[in-house]
């Protein structure tokens, strides 16, 4: 039987790998999928509660609207995060968040 | 034990997903970590359709599975490709992988201990989300509305080439 608990520890899962990308990733591209996988765990999370928690129905109805909310906000971000990558390429021709070090203290 | 056939559905599904999310953080190869991001993208979709959630399913194949991955790979169309095969992964991804195991154990620790068994199936129709997304959170969404139109006019205007000076 599937109770909220797997879709807990799935949403963890993929959370924890996506920040280990975010970490260890180098190419600014790379670190981008890894952020919008995070942002898909907490999707999951959502969803599970929404689904099997014990809530009443506008509780349930707001748990998807903000699922709804997170994947506009994540298309926005990424458009706007590509965007800034193809000018960081434009000018400083690498994608490497390594080489980009101007404003390290 | 024997395992019903949701609950192994389930399982084969999520595995795709964070398989998928594995080849992503994972892969030596940048084309080969877009394509485990679309195939952990659509796992997520079927993990909505085990919670009942069929339109969300839908919105993230379009959104995801569509738009997303495409955006990636056309970023990495423009971006010099061959580059990639010396800077896949930091020098220092221990520590990485040890802050990544401890945020899960802490996280998992504190679940484990307040699982409650509350198995309710009743999910939302589509009619009453899309009542308390239209009526209630009127507001909220356009805003959101807002923030894609800023981000759009910010996207091209970001990338526009202006002639010699930067």
């Amino acid at each position: 039987m599937i109770e909220l608990f797997h879709f807990q520890i799935l949403s963890v899962i993929l959370f924890a790998i996506g920040l280990y990308g975010v970490l260890a990733r180098r190419s600014a591209v790379l670190i981008l999928m890894s952020i919008e996988l995070m942002l898909n765990a907490i999707s999951i999370n959502l969803v599970g509660y929404s689904s099997f928690g014990d809530f009443v129905e506008s509780q349930k109805a707001l748990g998807q609207v903000l699922v709804i909310f997170v994947i506009t906000i994540a298309a926005a971000e990424l458009a706007l995060a590509i965007a800034i990558i193809l000018r960081l390429y434009r000018n400083r021709s690498t994608v490497n968040v390594d080489d980009v070090n101007i404003m390290k203290w | 034990m024997i395992i019903d056939l949701a609950s192994l559905g389930f399982y084969i599904v999520a595995g795709i997903t964070l398989g998928g999310a594995l080849v992503v953080v994972t892969s030596k190869n940048i084309v080969y970590a877009a394509f485990g991001l679309l195939i952990s993208m659509l796992g997520v979709a079927g993990i909505f359709l085990f919670a009942f959630a069929e339109f969300l399913a839908l919105v993230q194949v379009l959104i995801y599975g569509g738009a997303v991955v495409i955006v990636v790979l056309f970023a990495l169309m423009l971006t010099r490709i061959e580059d990639f095969k010396d800077i896949s992964n930091h020098r220092e991804w221990p520590i990485a992988l040890i802050v990544a195991i401890s945020l899960f154990v802490v996280i998992a620790t504190i679940m484990l201990k307040g699982r409650e068994v509350s198995v309710n199936l009743a999910s939302v129709d589509l009619g009453t989300l899309g009542t308390n997304l239209f009526v209630r959170w009127a507001v909220p969404f356009e805003v959101a509305s807002l923030i894609l139109l800023v981000a759009l006019i910010g996207a091209i205007v970001l990338v526009r080439i202006t002639d010699g000076r930067q």
